[in-house]
Formats: C-alpha cells, structure tokens, sequence
C-alpha cells in the first residue's frame, strides 16, 4: 500500500515488520498520515526516526466507528409476517475519505439488513456524510453491527407493540431453508437460527424471567430481559465481488508451507496475528492433519521479507480465508511428499496415507516418516524422475461466498431507579460459527466482542463539544469497560458446516461486537418501560429516561 | 513532562527550606495527580520536593476523641488502619474506594487536601467531620481550608502536616463514581457529631467543589434516617454538568447518595 | 541528572538519568525491561503496574528518584527461571491474554490482590480489584478466571513451603 498508492519506496525496498503490536479492532487496518511523516523523515535525515503516539493522540487521530443516525420502518402482516423494512440512514465519514469510511455503512451495512428474517421488501438509503470529526472507517463488525442493532432493536419496538413475545415474533419470521438469497445482495449459505435462540434462552432460563423480574421489582429494582439475534458476512471477500463494486485490491489470502529437511514446519501466513491466537490455531490445522505434535509446527508473519504478499486479519476472515490458504499450501505439499514417499516405498501413490506423522502404504506396516520424507525432498538423490528438489508450497486462495456466522444473545439486567445504573445479572451468547478448531480462543474471542458490544451500549463513546474539540480524548473522559463493568458469559455453540470452504469455518472475530449492544439496550428500555434510549445508555441518559 | 529537579526531604524543615530554594517548587507526596498533570504538560515545577519519606508525615493516631492521620499516609494505609476502622468506619471506607489500588498504595491524604479536586474523595470528609488541617505555620480549620475548585488557604510553601479528625457519633459516605475516571461523579459524606450537630457534604457535585448540603442537614437534624430526605429537593444550579452528568441528575445524586450514606452510617 | 539506585528483580542497579524521568521509563528504557508497557497517559490502564517494595504501583506515575532505594519487581523478575509464577501459568492456562499488552501489568495487580486478599478472593472481589486495569481484548472473563484459578495455586504453593 504504502509503495503502490502512496510512491514511499519502491516495493523491493520497503520492508515492513509488525510483530506483537498490541490488538487491532480495525484501527490498525490503515496507513496513518504520522506513519509517512516518520519515512519521509527518515529519508530526509538519513537517519532511522521512531515515532511513539501516546493515548491521548491515538483518540483524536485514530480512525473512530460507528456514527449513524437512522430512520427506520418496518411493517408486518396480520400474522406477524414482516412485509418490508424501510431503512434511511446518515453515516458519518468525518473530515476526511479513509480506506472503509464509504463501504463500511453501505456494503457492509446496508446488504445485512434482512439479518435472520423472512423480509420480501428492503429500503435502504445510506447518505454519507463529511463533517469536521476524526475519520470514522472499520471497527470491529464495521456496518454490521450497526445493521444488527438497528434490525433488532426494530424487532423488539415490534413485538412490544404487537404485544407478542420478542422470541415469539423473532422465530416465526426466520428464515428456515438455504441456501436462502435476501434482498440486498446477499446469498446466505446455511444456518440454523432456531437452534441457537433456543439453546440461549434455555440458558438463561427465559421462561422464569417474569418471576425474577416480580422479585427484583420487590426489592427495588428495575429488571429487564433483552434479545439479540444477528447475522454477519465475515470471510472477507471473494476478489470479484469486491472488484464489482469498486475495490482497489482482491480480498484472496496466500499460505506458504515449508517441510524444512528436519521434518519441522514453518507456515507463513498473510493473516497478521495481534492476539487472535494464529499461532495456535493455525499450528493445529498441520499438526492434526500430519498428525505430528503441535511443537513441530511455527506460524511466521508479519514481516514483508519472510512472508509473500498477503491481505491481513480483519472481517473475521483469518480462519476462513487465511485457513482454507493453509489447506489449500498443505494439499500441494501433501501430494507431493506422497509421491516421494510412495517412490522410496516402492508403492503406488494412492495407497499413501498420512497418520500419526508417518506416510504409511495402507494395509501394510511399510511406512516413512515425515522428516526423512523431508530430508529426501531436500538430499534429492532419490526423487521419481522430473521431480523438483525441496518441499515448499504456496497457495492464493480466494472465497467463493462470504460465510455467515449468526446466534442469538440474551441479556438479562438490573436498573437501580435511584442513579440510571445498570448492573448485569446474565449474558448468555448462542453462536454458530461452522466448525470450531480451538473453543478456548474462540471463546476468547467471543468474549472480547461482547465486552465491546456492552461498551458501545453503556459506556463507549467519541463526544465533541460546541467548538468541535473532542471531550473524550482520554481516559477520564472515555469510559472504557472495566472488568467490574462486565459480567462473566454463559457461551455455548450450535454448529451448522460453512459449505463453502474446506475448513467448515466461518470466523468468529466479530460477533460479539456485532450482537451484544442490541441485547443490552432492548433489555435496558424493558426494563424502564421506555423505548427511547441512545447509546451509549450512560446512568444519566438512562435515569431521565426513568424520571423524565 | 518538562524538565524539572527532583529533591528528597528528610524532614518538614528540609522540605520547606528546598521549596523556598526553587523557582517555581511543588510538594511532591504520592504523586498520583501532579505526575499526570506534569506529562500532561500543564503543570511545569522548576523543582519537585518529595515529602513522602520524611517520617514525621506518615502514621495514625487515636487518642480521645480525635483520629490524627498524617498527612503522607497513604489512602491504603487509611483504608487498611484497624484504629481508623474502629473510630470513623467511614473514613476508612471513603480511603478504600479512592482510585484504584495502585492509586490508593501511593496517593495520601495531604497530597489530596492541597490539590483539593472537586471530584475527590477526602475533601468531602473532611468538610463533613470538621476536621482541622494543620501545617508546618498553623492550623486550618475544614471549613476555611476548601476556597473553590483547586484552592485552598494554603499559602505558597506552606504544608500540610496532619489532618486531625473529631469523632463523630455516626458517619456514612456514599459514592457514585464516574464511569470513566472512578473519582466521585457525586459522593456524599453524613455526620452527626457527638453533640449531635449534622454536617452533610457533596463532593463532584458543585461548580465550587466540596460544598455543605443545607437541605439534607436540616432534614437529618429532625430525623436521622435516609427517608427523611425523601421530601427534599436538591436544586440543580451551581452544580457541575458535562458528558457523565447533567446538573439535574447530579442534583438528584446529591439526593440518593445522600440517603445511602445514612443508611451506612446507622 | 541524578544517580537513582535500586534494586530492580533482585539486581542492585544504579542509572543517570534526568530528574524527570519516570520509573517506568527507567525500566524499560536504561534497563531494557521492555515487559512492563505504557497504555495511557492519565494513570488508568495499569499496563505499566510493577511491585515497589512489595505494593503494586503504576510506574507511570513514578519519578525514578521516588523510588531510589527501593526494591522493584516487574514482570521479568516473577518467574524462577524456567517455572512460571502460578498466576502466569494461570493467565496461559485459561487463555487470559490475547494480544498480551495489559498482561504484564494485569498479572504485577493480580498477584498483589492475591497477597492482600489471600484464598478469600471471589469473582466480585477480583472484578472491583482490578478496576486499575484496563483490557481490550478478553472482556475480562478469562482474566477473572485466572486470577481466581492462580489465588488456589498460590495458597497451595504457599502450604507447600
């Protein structure tokens, strides 16, 4: 980027290393103004120049999220079927074009609006704005979750008014058969929404909720329930789609695999990890494949002169896209170490198999371990005739569909009627994110966006006073979530396989940020017994809307 | 930070003949909101003279019907004080929910008297239980020592020594703490005194900080218990407003807390 | 310039530095202790929190003159070598870091709250404690679950002595 748009250094001179950079979330996506100024001065000087931003600076200048101002309608059948959705929104873009700032509220925004629903007919009208604030572009579910909370938020003012429940109408209007194409672009693959609303309100026992909303009631307090259930497009993207609409790059990812002649294994990978955990991951797709402990295996990225040209970790697309590159790397090394191994077993190809590190004649107890494959590929005195010395594989590997992880959430929480303040009693979270290849950084995951939905919902938010100066330039001011803000969650998994790529994956970076807010404000305003709430929903916004 | 001179006393007559010395000198005790202030680059001592070691400013004494606490004793040490536990429960409570705990292990009690921060905990208690602020030249009495927002009747290099603290019957504090920062977006300190007189405080409240509640006095003077302050009103001029609190929520917080405050007082 | 002189994981060490140089600026900058971290500038994250004398403190709100004479733990001087201390292993054992920059600073607090609360530590208590603490990444689930994990193999660590 920095060599192709903005003519820094020739791409062959230019390298770039990232390693442990603190986390992402989207902010790290772009190439800030202070990033150039340090090479251009570096250059001048001839000298090497460091640049350090210290927080406050990173909360004016680095890229904001989410700043919509939305009108919506929505409109059902005397069954409670939804007929259509009428969707106008204003999206801030701030003072200046960043890379997303124009797709994140339209492409990835607009296109997820039938969420889990049945809905014939969608409106959306998406006027961008430029105004004098900090640039505002991706950040973690860039448009989706701003689709999801308008959608949800639209589904439970509906069932309050029909006077249903919010399951109720949510579960009649989903849709029930894939591959199933909404209005807006999207071709969902597969799901199953039943599934995960049921398993969460199982969990959260929701059928019990009135008498404990009867008790809280007695001692005082303001209890509410509040449901989620969000759809996503992650594994981003296939390059044609975005190419269709406009897009400067591909959205492929690339693998390369090397069987070094020890036998040990060094993927690189163009899925930069900052905290999501690649280098476990990743290592369990080879080892569980070859069957070889996890310690054989060592994940190498983030610096431009050991890894090939890659498209990054954003739009919960490492797994779906990054991982099919490294199945597609590890295929082609696969066939080929095969080939060496049935040429020094003197057997036939197809009867190769690969268990437990060791490249077997199946049937036979003749067998070949990996390292000494390797080390055959490297020797190269006895390969089948026309083969190339070595074992090294790459793979580009572009998504035929975008995969569509979806759950539902519910969040159960106390109001204190004294101070506006809310205090959680349960948050369960249902996902359904394809096949899972490590739960425990999943969940992690999982976790970390929920925290983030929940601050965006009662705590996050980017102020500006009357003169344009941004008021929440540190963390005085910026109520960033403390672990005392926070409940622990209730997580469990419904599983339906992405078709669409050869893991099953469908990411789950994202959703946590995507559902959470909704489930926490439909709680909050049921608890309170009124609808008219903004994020975030502060003690003081919340006590007014209370008392008036 | 800009450039400045550390300087370590060793007693209170040190302290104040190297303050005298330097330009522009502050009193450093645990530092928890100079040093920010100064990487902020709004303040800008030419010499910091730290007062945090000097043994004659650390320690707690209860005798009769007074809880001395000197005034570099940390906000833990308070927290964590049994004597302080035992005298005025409350003290040790408000101590215990200053900051954080990294704050509290560093922060003292003369450190957040001097700089006097609207939002912070102590002043409020120390308005509400009439305690006298001594230093190295006098004796302060609460109600002359808070003079508005980061003022106080301190005078250029004078020092705080050690708070002394009356007794009270009872006394409760309350907080509701800003979401973001944690120092009191309205925190309330109830005392009744031993002569029975009623003293209430609002801190992070007021556009003048620490202040006197008038209303809920009168209402506790008739009847100490939370819902005599069920009728009250708290007006909402004056008060501080910005992004975590309207005047009228802080107005009502005044009200609330105020109330819990009895409640943990007894 | 001053000469501060501390000791610093066990190593008596004495640096020039100037006056206005902050502890942690002492650490990671004179002696290449990189593992404690700054997140902020106002005192709130808690990425910088090592033990000095003993007590938990944001070394970005510390002169390196303040703590001349003092004995400083970072996260460097918490394991015995190769053996993990208990709330490391804990933080690894239950996925309590994702992309590490709280860690070093959330593990210095957690380890504190565990000596000042002993085995009594419950979920409540953990969260109010590490209010000093600020985490992007893990929404704390796993941070509370491994403190209230490490706290158990302390207290049995500490039997075993």
């Amino acid at each position: 980027m920095l060599s192709a748009f903005y003519n820094i250094a020739p791409e062959h001179k230019l390298r770039v290393i990232a390693p442990d950079v603190g986390g992402g979330f989207g902010s790290k996506i772009y190439i800030y103004p202070e990033e150039m100024v340090a090479l251009w001065a570096s250059k001048k000087v001839n000298r090497p120049v460091k640049w350090t931003g210290d927080r406050s600076e990173a909360f004016l200048t680095d890229a904001h999220g989410r700043d919509h101002v939305s009108k919506a309608e929505i409109a059902f059948d005397k069954d409670n079927k939804i007929l259509g959705l009428r969707v106008k929104t204003h999206a801030n873009f701030g003072a200046y074009m960043s890379l997303f700032s124009s797709a994140v509220p339209t492409y990835l925004y607009a296109t997820l609006l039938s969420g889990q629903y049945v809905i014939p007919a969608i409106y959306a009208e998406v006027i961008g704005v430029y105004t004098n604030t900090t640039p505002v572009d991706a950040y973690r579910g860039a448009g989706r979750p701003e689709a999801s909370y308008l959608l949800e938020r639209m589904m439970e003012t509906a069932a309050r008014q029909l006077k249903v429940d919010p399951t109720e109408l949510r579960k009649k209007n989903f849709i029930n058969q894939f591959p199933y194409q909404t209005p807006v672009i999207m071709a969902y693959d597969v799901g199953d929404f039943h599934a995960s609303i049921d398993a969460a309100m199982k969990a959260i026992d929701y059928a019990g909720f009135p008498a404990r909303k009867a008790k809280a009631k007695a001692s005082g307090k303001l209890r509410g329930i509040g449901v989620s259930c969000y759809i996503e497009a992650c594994g981003i993207a296939p390059s044609k789609a975005v190419g269709s609409l406009g897009a400067g790059v591909g959205l492929w990812e690339s693998a390369e695999i090397r069987v070094n002649p020890v036998g040990t294994i060094e993927v690189l990978t163009g899925s930069h990890s900052h905290g999501q955990g690649h280098e476990t991951t990743f290592c369990q797709i080879i080892a569980e494949r070859l069957g070889v402990p996890i310690s054989q295996v060592s994940i190498v990225h983030g610096d431009t002169d050991k890894v090939q040209f890659g498209m990054g970790t954003y739009g919960s697309r490492s797994i779906a896209v990054g991982g099919a590159a490294i199945v597609k790397a590890m295929e082609k090394v696969e066939a080929k170490a095969k080939k060496i191994a049935a040429h020094a077993l003197e057997a036939s190809e197809s009867d190769i198999v690969i268990e437990n590190g060791e490249f077997k004649v199946t049937g036979t107890d003749k067998a070949i371990a990996l390292p000494m494959v390797a080390l055959a590929a490297y020797t190269a005195h006895n390969l089948p005739d026309g083969m190339e010395p070595g074992l090294k594989e790459t793979a580009f590997y572009d998504p035929t569909n975008f995969t569509f992880p979806a759950g539902a959430y519910i969040c159960e929480l106390e109001v204190d009627p004294g101070t506006g303040k809310t205090t959680f009693v349960d948050f369960v979270a249902a996902d359904d994110f394809g096949r899972l290849i490590n739960p425990m950084i999943v969940e992690g995951q999982v976790h970390g966006g929920l925290a983030q939905g929940i601050g965006q919902a009662l705590l996050e938010g980017a102020v500006y006073d009357d003169t344009g100066q941004l008021v929440t330039a540190s963390f005085m001011d910026y109520t960033m979530p403390r672990a005392d803000d926070l409940p622990s969650f209730q997580l469990s998994h419904t599983t339906t396989l992405c078709p669409g790529n050869p893991l099953g994956v469908k990411g789950c970076g994202e959703a946590g940020a995507i559902g959470a807010s909704a489930a926490v404000i439909n709680a909050i305003t049921d608890a309170i017994g009124n609808n008219k709430l903004e994020m975030p929903a502060t003690p003081d916004r919340v006590w007014h809307a209370i008392h008036g | 930070m800009y450039e400045t001179n550390y300087h370590r006393a060793s007693s209170i007559d040190d302290a104040v003949a190297q303050f005298g010395r330097g330009a522009e000198s502050k009193f450093l005790s645990g530092g928890q909101t100079l040093l920010p202030v100064m990487k902020q680059r709004l303040a800008a001592p030419s010499d910091v003279i730290d007062v945090a070691k000097i043994k004659d400013m650390v320690g707690i004494d209860v005798s009769g019907d007074t809880v001395t606490i000197k005034a570099a004793t940390t906000h833990y040490d308070v927290a964590q004080s049994d004597a302080v536990q035992k005298a005025i429960p409350a003290l040790a409570n408000l101590a215990s929910m200053i900051g954080d705990p990294a704050v509290r292990y560093r922060g003292t009690i003369g450190g957040s008297l001097a700089n006097n921060d609207p939002a912070a905990d102590y002043p409020a208690a120390v308005l509400a239980l009439g305690a006298t602020i001594k230093t190295n030249k006098r004796s302060i009495t609460a109600d002359d020592f808070f003079k508005g927002l980061f003022t106080t009747a301190l005078e250029d290099g004078e020092i705080i020594t050690q708070v002394a603290f009356p007794i009270p019957a009872k006394a409760g504090y309350a907080k509701f703490p800003n979401p973001a920062s944690r120092f009191a977006l309205t925190g309330v300190f109830v005392a009744k005194t031993k002569s029975g007189d009623v003293r209430v405080t609002a801190t992070g409240a007021s556009q003048s900080g620490v202040m006197r509640v008038g209303p809920i006095e009168q209402a506790l003077k008739a009847n100490w218990a939370a819902s005599a302050l069920d009728s009250v009103t708290i007006a909402a001029s004056g008060l501080l407003a910005d992004i975590h609190g309207s005047a009228d929520y802080r107005a009502n917080l005044v009200k609330v807390m105020g109330q819990r405050a009895v409640t943990a007082a007894g | 310039m001053s000469t501060v002189k501390l000791t610093v994981n066990g190593r008596a060490v004495s640096v020039d530095v100037e006056d206005r140089t902050l502890l942690v600026h002492l650490l990671r900058e004179n002696l290449n202790l990189t593992g404690t971290h700054v997140g902020c500038d106002t005192s709130q994250c808690g990425a910088c929190v090592v033990h000095v004398d003993g007590r938990a403190v944001k070394s970005c709100t510390m002169l390196a003159g303040q703590a001349a004479g003092s004995n400083v733990t970072t996260i460097e001087g918490l394991a015995k070598g190769d053996e993990l201390h208990p709330m490391q292993a804990a933080f690894r054992d239950n996925h309590g870091l994702q992309c590490g920059y709280c860690t070093p600073g959330m593990i210095m607090s957690a380890v504190d709250i565990v000596h000042r609360h002993g085995g009594k530590l419950d979920e409540e208590t953990v969260r109010h404690e590490l209010e000093g603490n600020i985490c992007r990444c893990t929404g704390y689930h796993n941070i509370v679950k491994a403190v209230l994990d490490a706290a158990g193999r302390m207290k049995v660590a500490q039997a075993a002595e």
